[in-house]
């Protein structure tokens, strides 16, 4: 790891301050994905702000029929959050289910969602959810947040405070993990919502996506039958050694099938 | 950089560079040296200390992220010379051969059952994800927990 600078800061206004006063500064959250990124030097930064002593920035609130959860949360905290599992269970279970419980204790939210790795989890509930991202200069709906590999809305120097969860009427989430890291081959998030249903798709193409045709299958009937014969095309999705485009077009299928069943209940 | 921590029950200060990891200055500079380096990029758990009671890889943070923590090491558990009881029930179980993996699994066995006291085999199992043994096969690492829990719980 090369040298850097290291701050604490003790608020978002700190923070921001702080970023804005570096070359060629980091924000640092759980530190699970900066760290390692920094020990190989595909990351080098010139100064590191540490997030984690802002109090405002943790910790899970209900806001009307919305749960707010605030970056740096942890993948733990929010799997273990009363608010979390009362009102939005597949959110719940997809925390719990993130890497292994040291990284659950150590990664954040808002790491996550700003890091925006194809094979995250939490980005397919962002967008099935309707979700809003919240910074400390602005609202972004998820649908305009997560633009591309590794790419996001947010602008150089902007932090990430909280993200918005409207509660679903139901929802669910399945994943084909890898087997070592847990990342997502293929993961679905399926929610009906106030504005309808929505099935959000991650792991297996080069960024989050929506697949309309399963949407408008499950608002006619939300049942894991309306999904038979309904799969997504191989050519815009990822193969490598884990898997080929076409095997990760059919987890999408069978994976959607099973979080519309756990979204049921089952 | 000054950090001021708790690591094993005793508060201390220390100047470090800050990219020093976690893992480096409790076995550099602190020379508790159970906390073992496996992987170094992690994957396998043999780095697991409590930071605030809370299993993470000490490989993968740095020693700064645990300014006004209390980190806990695997020679926290009990006092020297003594065996705590998930430490027994290792021995006794046969939950390790090389014992490289053995304090990584042990402070992730205690993370676990310090919120369930009394896991199932399955849960176990699942809390164990983070860490690898190249030696043994995981069943006696779970039968190993299934009886330090037990152990803990009729010590009360
Ligand atoms: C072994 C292992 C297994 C994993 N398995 C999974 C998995 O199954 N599923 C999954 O989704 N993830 C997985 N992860 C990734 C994990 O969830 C990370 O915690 C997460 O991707 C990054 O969160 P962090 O808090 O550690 O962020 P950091 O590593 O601290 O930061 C990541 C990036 O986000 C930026 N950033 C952090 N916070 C903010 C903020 N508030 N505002 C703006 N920018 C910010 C940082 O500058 C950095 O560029 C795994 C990681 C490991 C090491
Ligand atoms: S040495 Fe830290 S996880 Fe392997
Ligand atoms: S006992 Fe050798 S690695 Fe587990």
């Amino acid at each position: 790891m090369y040298e850097f600078q290291y701050h604490r800061a003790t608020s978002v206004a700190d923070a921001a301050a702080k970023l804005a006063a570096a070359t060629d500064g980091k924000l640092l959250a759980g530190g699970q994905t900066l760290i390692a990124a920094m020990k190989l030097r595909l990351a080098a930064p010139s100064d590191l702000v540490d997030l984690r002593a802002i109090p405002e920035l943790r910790g899970v609130c209900p806001d009307g029929d919305a749960v707010v959860i605030g970056a740096t949360t942890t993948h733990a905290e929010v799997a273990a959050s009363p608010e979390v599992r009362a009102r939005i269970p597949a959110l719940a279970a997809l925390a719990e289910g993130i890497g292994d419980p040291m990284v659950r204790n150590a990664g954040t939210l808002g790491g996550s969602v700003a890091n925006n790795d194809p094979a995250a989890d939490y980005p397919a509930a962002l967008l099935a959810l309707g979700a809003t991202v919240i910074t400390h200069k602005r609202h972004i709906a998820a649908a305009d947040f997560f633009t591309g590999m590794y790419e996001t809305a947010l602008e150089p120097g902007e932090i990430l405070m909280a993200v918005s969860f409207p509660a679903p009427k139901r929802a669910g989430y399945a994943k084909f993990p890898n087997p070592a890291s847990r990342y997502a081959i293929a993961g679905v998030f399926v929610a009906e919502t106030a504005a309808g249903v929505r099935v959000a798709v991650t792991g297996a193409g080069p960024g989050v996506f929506r697949v309309p045709a399963m949407e408008q299958a499950l608002e006619k009937r939300f049942a894991p039958e309306s999904l038979a014969g309904l799969t997504v095309s191989a050519s815009d999705l990822s193969g490598d050694m884990h898997a080929s485009a076409e095997y990760r077009a059919h987890l999408v299928g069978v994976m959607a099938t099973r979080a519309v069943r756990v979204a049921l209940g089952g | 950089m000054k950090l001021s921590l708790k690591v094993n029950g005793r508060t201390l200060e220390a100047h470090i560079e800050p990219r020093t990891l976690l893992a480096d200055f409790l076995r550099d500079h602190l020379r508790l040296t159970g906390t073992h380096i496996g992987c170094d990029t992690a994957q396998c758990g043999a780095c697991t200390v409590h930071l605030d009671g809370r299993a993470v890889k000490a490989c993968n943070l740095l020693a700064l992220q645990a300014e006004g923590c209390e980190v806990t090491t695997i020679e926290g558990i009990t006092p020297e010379g003594a065996l705590h009881p998930m430490q027994a029930a290792f021995r006794d179980h046969h939950g390790l051969q090389c014992g490289y993996c053995t304090p990584g699994m042990i402070m992730s066995a205690l993370d676990l059952v310090a919120r369930e006291p009394a896991p199932s085999r399955e849960r176990i199992r699942e809390a164990l994800e983070g860490n690898l043994c190249r030696c043994t096969g995981y069943q006696n690492i779970v039968s190993a927990v299934e009886a330090g829990a037990r152990a803990l719980a009729a010590k009360g």
